[in-house]
């Protein structure tokens, strides 16, 4: 398709401004003047639309497609939540409100929300208090590792480590290197478990934390992971809980009742604000006793009136995170989320994630290597290795997938896993959703042995074939330029 | 609701292909003693009864009031089309586009994004968006820091103080040595930058127009940097750019700012746009998703992301961020926004901001008691001095109908009696006359 900066005729116009109804008086002084104007397009609005419509229909979606694309819980976005959001009294909400002092009765609705979701996110997963401040996952690790630098400073001992299993996502060693900690990585078991005797060899009283997924990204819960929280705390060091896979054990299990001191939840995830495209995410953080001094400011408060406040007050605090109280629109959406699914609808929705990704791992393990052959939480691992012992690797098969109209499991994730093909059906995908899938998956199995160059071909029904990946990265073209 | 679509039957089946006896064998893993201890939930609702809460607890926050309030998020129009076609669920419904086959319209839509920040800034590289402006400028300064290998930052005070603060957190624990530049008559003091400014600065850290309103070229300071060897990140304000020099203009190496402002709603804070554009000398230094232009193997062009051994999914902890998700969404509405209003519209906007400013700061000057600032140039908001704390001013101009713009004294010492009054073209000719008059009725009675 041609770029919007294409298609500009000079002098056409789209939006029209309000009108200019004071009187002219004063003139841009010319030395702080900009020379040349942006190039930006100039087009009709229906140009526009017209653009974006189109450029919308190249993209798989949940809405339109199955998207099992494992750790990123793609499921159902509820519309209703985004009604939720659009309500004007939240959507035109200024947030300096909150900072002007005593003009907290101005958002005592808006406070009420971030309170109410500090406390059902603190229950859901048993943790002593929340802060929403943090604005996507990773931005939460990153809290989270600042508010475990915060509690070893205030104890006295700086400490230089953070253990990270290798299996973990690649944010958790990145958060922790940026927050100034020299990361330690622990090599998996030929169970799936983080090597607990290599984990007992690494602790020691330099360790300020130890960075778990939990199930961890091979979509197992690990039975001792007790054990694991127990050794940590008789090291004096804290347990960091990466809540990407909170979506398998609603209701079954709760990071804080395993022994974890920090956890980030991603909101986009469990609990089901859309994922934009890549944002905007939502990752607030939960802490146990321990760690609740540290939280960022301001927390929400109740005044002695019953009334929402803000306190500053806190000397231990590691200070703003984010400017107000994070993406407060999507935790508005995944409020709204909870409240729909109450209590029943979330150990449900739990319940049937894990049920759809052992049904999946059952029909498909026959012809696919699963990276661990058991029962496995909200998510399952396989290897393409048979696969690409005929040629035909992960990557083929997620490009042949895409012409079948799936979105492609998670590949080359987890990185201990050769070939890896990480599939997460999530809840809310039927039965006949997830045999049709099964079927495509069978067929390139069959084709891998058969016919691999077709499978090699692929995609061939999409408005673009294979790109030059390596031309990209080389020559890196990164943005249009007018002419001249 | 629960959104489940498995009928009883469906269950059933499902756990005889696995070859369980119930869906409770699948959680054997976790032992009696590891169960969740306590689950006390409200029980579900329908999307009636949640609608009905959820509009009476909106109801709790201020309503109807006409508002000069803006401090670095601004309530412009939004034009239709940006909430028509952000809603588009082909959209907002999908994630990050690592399969560029099937994620084209994201991939440009993301290429043309980048295509307009660096439009805006006047700089050579934009990344595809970061979470908001505050974070886009800690990003920026370790951007400084990694690339000069110093550690000591100049931070200009006309910086917003909630970005200054936010800097200072995340930097708690890396040994960076900050020091704070006065503002002068409004202006970055040029004495202060002479002193400091010296050959183990990393950065100086501007923002244009700054906190208080005023506008500056940094040109200056800028190219006094650059004979340091250090770096400038100026932090800008996007509509502001339909008129003011552009960070390129001035020779900024890095720009960042919050995109809030592009057909963004205010939403008590966010989601938000931190945008990033930087001169091509700093390209692999940038964190965040970068999509580049390519072509497939018939030679048909495409998109798709790139340079992605910076990021964290590849180097791990070697990164150059901890960074995963961008705010796509949010960047998508800046670029139907900016494509809606057009290279003319975004200057014509910029001026009717800066007339209707102009205009407010006249009939505020008639205001008995009210002076108002002008030593520097402004955009779209100034400072005034009242006879009375700028507090109490502001809690009875509530009373009058008016969120009349925002106390200083909260964030600057000495400040108190000091108002930051900011106007949109939302503001009518109307609304401002009836601003001054109540204005005049409270501090004259």
């Amino acid at each position: 398709m041609q770029l919007i900066y294409e298609k500009t005729v000079p002098g056409r116009r789209g939006v029209k401004l309000p009108q200019n109804d004071i009187p002219v008086k004063k003139k841009f002084p010319e030395e702080y003047r900009r020379v040349e104007l942006a190039h930006l397009p100039e087009v009709s609005e229906l140009d526009v639309v017209r653009h974006f419509t189109n450029l919308s229909r190249l993209n798989y979606s949940v809405d339109g497609n199955f998207y099992p694309l494992g750790s990123c819980t793609m499921k159902y976005n509820p519309k209703f939540t985004e009604k939720a959001a659009a309500i004007e009294g939240f959507a035109g909400l200024h947030p300096m409100l909150c900072r002007v002092p005593k003009a907290e009765i101005l958002v005592q609705g808006a406070l009420a929300v971030v309170a109410e979701m500090e406390r059902l996110l603190g229950e859901i997963t048993g943790m002593a208090a929340f802060t929403t401040q943090p604005l996507a996952g990773a931005h939460g690790e990153l809290t989270g590792v600042m508010l475990i630098a915060a509690y070893h400073k205030h104890k006295g001992g700086a400490r230089k480590y953070i253990l990270v299993p290798d299996s973990s996502h690649g944010t958790n060693p990145a958060s922790a290197a940026i927050a100034g900690y020299t990361v330690v990585v622990i090599p998996t078991d030929k169970d799936g478990y983080m090597d607990l005797n290599e984990y007992k060899n690494k602790l020691n009283t330099d360790v300020a934390a130890v960075m778990l997924t939990c199930p961890d990204t091979l979509g197992i819960f690990n039975p001792r992971i007790k054990e694991i929280a127990d050794l940590a705390h008789q090291a004096g060091a804290l347990m960091y809980y990466d809540g990407a896979n909170l979506n398998a054990m609603m209701g079954k299990a709760r990071p804080g009742d395993l022994g974890f001191d920090v956890v980030h939840l991603n909101l986009h995830k469990t609990f089901a604000t859309p994922h934009g495209g890549g944002g905007p995410g939502a990752g607030p953080v939960g802490v146990s006793s321990r760690l609740v001094d540290f939280l960022p400011t301001p927390r929400v408060v109740k005044n002695k009136s019953g009334e929402y406040a803000l306190d500053y007050e806190n000397k231990r605090s590691i200070g703003h995170i984010a400017p107000f109280f994070g993406n407060f629109g999507v935790i508005l959406k995944a409020y709204a989320y909870i409240l729909l699914l109450g209590k029943q609808g979330l150990i449900d929705a739990s319940e049937i994630a894990v049920l759809n990704a052992n049904y999946c791992r059952v029909r498909l393990k026959e012809y696919y290597e699963p990276a661990f052959d058991r029962i496995c939480m909200h998510e399952c691992v396989f290897s393409a290795s048979r696969q690409a012992s005929c040629g035909v690797h992960a990557l083929d098969i997620a490009k042949f997938l895409i012409d079948k109209g799936y979105h492609p499991p998670t590949i080359y994730f987890p990185l201990i896993v050769k070939e890896a093909l990480m599939i997460e059906p999530t809840e809310t995908e039927s039965k006949e959703t997830l045999d049709r899938f099964i079927d495509t998956m069978i067929e390139i199995a069959r084709l891998a042995q058969n016919d691999p160059d077709t499978v090699r071909r692929s995609p061939v029904t999409m408005p673009i074939k294979r790109l030059d990946e390596t031309k990209a990265a080389r020559e890196p073209d990164l943005r249009w330029k007018p002419k001249g | 609701m629960n959104y489940i679509p498995h009928t009883e039957k469906d269950i059933r089946e499902m756990l005889e292909v696995i070859g369980v006896s119930g869906i409770e064998e699948l959680f054997k893993d976790i032992s009696p003693e590891l169960r969740a201890k306590s689950f006390h939930l409200p029980e579900g609702k329908s999307e009636f009864e949640v609608l009905e809460y959820l509009q009476a607890l909106s109801r709790q926050n201020t309503e109807g009031l006409v508002s000069f309030l803006g401090a670095g998020f601004y309530d412009h129009y939004i034009p239709a089309a940006v909430d028509a076609l952000s809603s588009r669920s082909e959209f907002y419904t999908a994630y990050t586009p690592y399969q560029p086959e099937c994620s084209q319209g994201w991939l440009q839509a993301i290429y043309e994004y980048q295509t307009a920040i660096c439009e805006l800034t006047g700089l050579d590289v934009s990344n595809a968006s970061l979470y908001d402006g505050g974070t886009a400028l800690y990003e920026a300064a370790m951007m400084c820091v990694r690339s000069t290998g110093r550690k000591k930052i100049l931070v200009d005070c006309g910086l917003n103080y909630i970005y200054r603060v936010m800097l200072y957190t995340y930097t708690s624990n890396l040994n960076i040595e900050f020091v704070e530049i006065p503002v002068v008559h409004g202006q970055s003091c040029r004495d202060s930058v002479q002193q400091y400014l010296d050959e183990t600065t990393a950065a100086v850290v501007i923002q244009n127009p700054n906190f208080f309103g005023a506008i500056d070229d940094h040109t200056d300071i800028i190219e006094r940097a650059h004979q340091m060897g250090a770096l400038v990140i100026a932090s800008v304000y996007p509509v502001s750019l339909g008129i003011v020099k552009s960070p390129g203009e001035m020779g900024v190496d890095i720009a960042t700012g919050e995109g809030q402002s592009l057909g963004l709603p205010l939403s008590f804070g966010g989601p938000y746009l931190g945008f990033m554009a930087v001169r091509s000398q700093l390209m692999r230094q940038m964190p965040g998703r970068i999509v580049g232009s390519s072509v497939d193997k018939d030679g048909k062009r495409g998109y798709v992301l790139t340079l992605q051994a910076r990021e964290q999914h590849i180097r791990r902890e070697k990164a150059t961020s901890n960074i995963c998700s961008n705010e796509a969404l949010c960047a998508l509405r800046a670029l139907i926004f900016l494509c809606s209003v057009g290279r003319n519209g975004l200057k014509e906007l910029a001026e009717l901001n800066f007339q209707k400013c102009e205009f407010t700061k006249d009939c505020l000057s008639e205001v008995p008691g009210v002076e108002v600032k002008r030593s520097s140039p402004t955009f779209n908001e100034f400072t005034v001095k009242l006879p009375r704390s700028a507090q109490k001013v502001f809690t009875a101009m509530l009373k009058k109908g008016f969120i009349s713009g925002f106390p200083l004294g909260q964030f600057y010492k000495g400040m108190d009696d000091y108002l930051l009054v900011t106007v949109t073209e939302k503001r009518t000719k109307a609304e401002i006359m009836r601003f001054a008059a109540a204005l005049k009725e409270i501090l004259c009675s």
